[in-house]
């Protein structure tokens, strides 16, 4: 059996911050980001449509490969029995290639559900020079104990 | 489409809201089918994308062990349902909300934004699965005046379900549809 560097809900108090994520954004992370996703709007991958139509300074990155951004930065935390349940977030700007991108997050509630579920909230900003480009809400599930596996939890024991 | 059980007394009695529009609020539209069974390759590329090295979407012995097999980044939810941008015989472009685009055409409000997305997670998705989806309007707004303009919100979920009719996610967008102070 794999040992999984995995944490814990006891080893998580409020105010944590997660260790920050810097990213140097290219043109090949926005159009990889939005290929992957399947999202084949040019103002992703054409340059002049980006900024000749949309009026933007470049092509930018898209809102499902922000989320998968966030997704990878909560999971790094967490470990991969940290199980996510509810991602919220708002767009207040964009990110462009040769930006620098970084993301940081701060525990905001530690709980456990009435099904025995330990759960962490997290907001996390995504910035570039220290302008909230996108903030986020995260609810994630990690386990009680070591014995725990949230990924283990169906049906009514599962209320993300 | 699924008929709601009843309009609501506070939805019938608003007189902001065409009938039309309130009948849709809460009616399940546009049920598919996505176009191919979810894959790894997939997975793969977008866990590249971001340089996500979860063993859950790499290791197949990590993955046995947490999730009981290969599973996909819960956030791939909306992936395995944007269209092909071609396809034989496809005489026009698929549009992936296409609630939020009646709402505009209803209310003649030529913009929008998104301004919230909510992704909640259920069951997880995993290689081979066929999932399907459909869109149900929970909510409309009374006009609104912003800085973009005058208009509407409104909320839109996106449910998916998997081959075994378990739900595997929502997501829910809110939308404010304008038309600019100058238009």
């Amino acid at each position: 059996m794999t040992e999984l560097n995995d944490r814990c809900l006891d080893q998580v108090v409020v105010g944590d911050g997660l260790p920050p994520l810097r990213v140097d954004v290219t043109a090949t992370t926005i159009v990889l980001g939005a290929l992957a996703a399947r999202d084949w709007r040019p103002m992703h991958h054409d340059h002049d449509f980006a900024v000749n139509r949309n009026g933007t300074r470049d092509i930018f990155m898209n809102t499902p490969n922000q989320a998968a951004w966030f997704e990878r930065y909560l999971t790094d935390w967490t470990g991969p029995k940290g199980r996510l349940g509810r991602m919220k977030f708002k767009m207040s700007g964009s990110v462009f290639p040769g930006d620098t991108m970084v993301l940081a997050g701060t525990v905001k509630d530690v709980s456990t559900d009435d099904t025995g579920c330990g759960w962490v909230t997290v907001e996390v900003a995504l910035t570039v020079e220290g302008d909230v480009k996108t903030s986020c809400v995260a609810s994630v599930a990690l386990p009680t104990s070591r014995d725990d596996n949230p990924w283990a939890r169906r049906g009514d024991r599962w209320k993300p | 489409m699924t008929t709601p059980a009843s309009i609501p007394q506070e939805l019938a009695d608003r007189d902001d809201l065409p009938d039309d529009v309130k009948q849709l609020i809460g009616l399940g539209q546009y049920s598919e089918g996505s176009e191919f069974a979810v894959e790894r390759g997939y997975i793969w590329t977008s866990c590249a994308s971001v340089e996500n090295g979860n063993p859950l979407f790499w290791d197949d012995e990590v993955a046995e062990q947490v999730t009981g097999g290969p599973i996909a980044m819960p956030t791939m939810l909306s992936v395995w349902f944007r269209p092909h941008h071609w396809a034989p015989g496809r005489t026009s472009q698929a549009l992936p909300l296409q609630v939020h685009f009646d709402l505009k055409e209803r209310f003649d409000l030529p913009e929008a934004v998104m301004t919230d997305n909510t992704i909640v997670f259920h069951e997880p998705v995993r290689p081979g699965d066929r999932l399907k989806t459909r869109q149900v309007l929970q909510s409309v707004s009374p006009p609104k005046t912003t800085k973009l303009g005058m208009g509407r919100f409104w909320v839109i979920d996106v449910e998916y379900r998997n081959q075994n009719d378990e739900l595997v996610g929502i997501e829910s967008y809110t939308g404010f549809g304008y038309k600019r102070d100058h238009s």
